[in-house]
């Protein structure tokens, strides 16, 4: 058992309202820089929708991701090392900008230097790019917003698998949800194991993925490798960059500023313990289905007193085994299962779990005759397909995701019950294999969300592992000058040796 | 001035070339890179990249093996000047044609293409220029080679690219007489050695051949077992 913590997240998707704060305040604060105009670190999807970049869940087409050998091995989906090396000078699944959208700006400036006119001055569009004019944009970061475009454009959507999908065309049946979506700082992540420079590692600590800056040669393999589309290519720099996590704020116990800034108050971030040892083993399970169940299978019991002995013995910080033992990730994902992995067929074992969401009942005409199973709607009746949430969060797989929404009607009536008649309805509980008090905490945790319940974020310990005293008098972040906190070998030309420990590669 | 060019001009293009790459890697790592602009304009990339890639590496260990190897050691493997020259003018003829052929692709598109023009800096272009003056020179020097197949003329640039890094101050004189279009091939070809640090070149040292020694596929890094516990 090799014990290792994860900041997770879990994203309660039936309390998202849309409204894209997350994704702004992370585009302020990270990718307001040029060459990364275009890439959005966090960004909110209309689902049904083909996304950004558009079909980004489509492997067939990108070949992102992991594929499970006839022999049970596992490997890229775009290939082997040999194959990933041969496609070094041009690489064939990389989507091009256009895939994205060609990043722009306004005139603004016309609006106040324009002439006299008799009609109203506009600001046109130029491309950030080229700085040439744009005739038509063909594309932008939320094309598809509120079911924007043709439905048959948008039915693409990969989660049609086996669906019969021209129904929801119609007005009366369609439907709609959110998908935030960002880096899911994978246990297996494929990103890494594209990376022919050994540029991405993961940080045994927290678990964040991140790209050494300096390492990266810009091979443009960890862009196609990641099956979440959400490592970006700087091209201005000439490097990748992808969701840090906000790894400085983590460090320091808050939460990410996508997290903190979120209205809907829908994100939790905790810490989940995991066995090392497994990850190749449920990341090659056999079958697709079996990926969400295998995923669980890694996760350890922070209140094992085993674990707890095994993970003190390997150095994971009291704190941290406190925070797990509190994580409202643990709570989601294993207690009440109503927290999934997005997309666990691709194999990273992701860890941004999502909440599916609750829909109306599919036709309020019919909503008094059918669907109700005892007290509660029947979830297979709701407006958004069971199917299709299970396509998205479980590999197709619909008992998991039914028992969530189950779980999740349950706590609504027991909780109506509580506080509108007064009555403590055991029974509804326990129908969905819960218990009253069980209810009770999901609720706090779920629908009322308080800052200290959404995020159990134990700092990180830099003291056990360097001298504070070495980093004072640095100068943040940068390195060039000699003040940086950034360097611990000496310099060739000069510069102090600094005894500082940066971190290095372990297996 | 034939001195100057082929006997010390070599030593200042290699020095700046070793120095500065050094100091590069030392001081600036964050600008090492292959500055790839497919994610802007995949189309006539992919087969202009291959194509320019492929030709330019066969054409490149081509040179490195055939001028550096020593003599003797071809006479003792059997191989005669003339199969040699023979050999060179076929094989570095057909992947000239295709690094030809590739880098006319990437530099239309480079170009041409208000994406990448305007992505492009004064270097990537201007060296991209200068390996395809360089490309036609060497596949230039094919016609001259061809009226002397017996590889003696060959011989030459092997005493003198030897004379050079065995440091014998004579070296240059073992080219004094070659044609001209050699002798140009020459002088850009260490004008390249000399600007290559300060390029996109530089991403040719960095063949990540360590991915396939590093174990597995994934990598995590650590602060506990930093090198300094």
């Amino acid at each position: 058992m090799k014990v290792r913590a994860q900041i997770g997240m879990v994203l309660n998707l039936d309390k998202c309202i849309g409204c894209h704060t997350c994704s702004v305040t992370c585009k302020n604060v990270w990718t307001s820089r040029d060459g990364v105009e275009y890439a959005w670190f966090n960004n909110v999807e209309t689902k049904p929708g083909t996304g950004y970049p558009t079909d980004w869940e489509n492997q067939a087409r990108w070949n992102g991701g992991w594929e499970r050998t006839r022999s049970g091995k596992l490997q890229p989906k775009q290939g082997g090392k040999w194959r990933i090396l041969a496609n070094i000078f041009a690489n064939p699944d990389l989507p091009e900008i256009d895939d994205y959208y060609e990043p722009f700006d306004f005139d603004y400036d016309h609006l106040k230097s324009a002439p006299e006119m008799k009609a109203f001055p506009t600001a046109r569009p130029r491309s950030k790019i080229t700085g040439e004019r744009i005739e038509k944009i063909e594309k932008g970061p939320n094309w598809e917003e509120i079911l924007g475009g043709e439905f048959s454009k948008r039915s693409a959507d990969y989660n049609f698998e086996g669906i019969q999908k021209e129904i929801y065309g119609e007005y009366e049946n369609t439907f709609m949800m959110y998908l935030p979506r960002l880096c899911e700082h994978c246990l297996n992540p494929a990103c890494v194991a594209s990376c022919p420079s050994g540029a991405i590692y993961k940080r045994e600590e927290d678990g964040i993925v991140l790209i050494d800056q300096e390492k990266c040669r810009g091979w443009r393999m960890c862009v196609s490798g990641c099956p979440y589309k959400k490592v970006y290519y700087n091209w201005s720099t000439g490097k990748s960059e992808k969701c840090t996590l906000c790894y400085p704020r983590i460090e320091s116990g808050n939460p990410t500023v996508c997290s903190e800034t979120c209205v809907g108050r829908i994100r939790y971030l905790g810490v989940m313990l995991y066995d090392a040892d497994k990850i190749d083993q449920a990341a090659g399970a056999a079958e697709t289905t079996d990926l969400y169940d295998a995923q669980l299978g890694v996760f350890l019991d922070p209140n094992d007193p085993a674990v707890i002995k095994a993970a003190q013995e390997q150095g994971i910080p009291q704190d941290w085994l406190k925070a797990a033992q509190e994580s409202p990730i643990w709570k989601m994902a294993m207690d009440w299962k109503v927290a999934f992995p997005l997309h666990p067929e691709y194999r990273t074992l992701p860890m941004v779990w999502y909440i599916p969401p609750l829909s109306p009942i599919q036709n309020a005409a019919e909503a008094g005759a059918i669907g109700v199973d005892g007290a509660m709607p029947d979830v297979r009746n709701l407006r958004i397909p069971l199917k299709y949430l299970a396509n998205m969060l479980t590999a197709g797989d619909e008992a998991p995701v039914a028992t969530a929404l189950e779980r999740m009607l349950a706590m609504r009536a027991y909780m109506r019950a509580k506080t509108v008649d007064g009555v403590i309805d055991e029974g509804l509980a326990t129908r969905v294999g819960l218990s009253g008090r069980m209810i009770e905490d999901m609720y706090k945790i779920m629908a009322l969300a308080d800052y200290e319940d959404r995020f159990v974020i134990p700092t990180t310990h830099r003291e056990q592992v360097e001298e504070a005293y070495d980093l004072r008098g640095g100068c943040g972040f940068t390195d060039g000058n000699g003040c940086s906190t950034g360097v611990s070998k000496g310099s060739l030309f000069g510069g102090s040796k600094k005894p500082l420990k940066m971190p290095s590669e372990v297996m | 001035m034939h001195n100057f060019l082929f006997g010390i001009y070599p030593y200042i293009a290699l020095s700046v070339l070793l120095i500065g790459s050094i100091a590069r890697y030392e001081r600036d790592p964050f600008t090492w890179k292959s500055s790839s602009s497919q994610l802007l304009r995949r189309k006539q990339l992919v087969i202009g990249s291959v194509l320019f890639h492929v030709g330019v590496l066969v054409i490149f260990f081509g040179h490195l093996v055939g001028l550096l190897t020593p003599i003797w050691v071809f006479d003792a493997i059997g191989i005669s000047h003339g199969a040699k020259q023979l050999l060179a003018v076929i094989a570095g003829g057909i992947a000239g044609i295709m690094a030809l052929i590739g880098g006319g692709m990437l530099l239309q598109r480079r170009l041409n293409d208000p994406r990448i023009r305007q992505t492009s800096s004064f270097a990537d272009i201007a060296i991209l220029v200068l390996l395809i003056a360089q490309l036609l020179l060497g596949v230039g020097t094919i016609f001259v080679s061809l009226q002397h197949l017996d590889g003696h003329e060959m011989t030459k640039f092997m005493s003198w690219a030897q004379g050079i890094f065995t440091f014998q101050s004579d070296a240059a004189d073992h080219i004094a007489d070659v044609a001209l279009l050699f002798k140009l091939h020459l002088f850009l070809g260490l004008t390249i050695f000399l600007v290559f640090p300060f390029t996109r070149l530089v991403h040719m040292l960095s063949v990540p051949l360590r991915y396939f020694t590093r174990p597995g596929y994934q990598i995590v890094r650590s602060r506990r077992n930093g090198p300094a516990e």
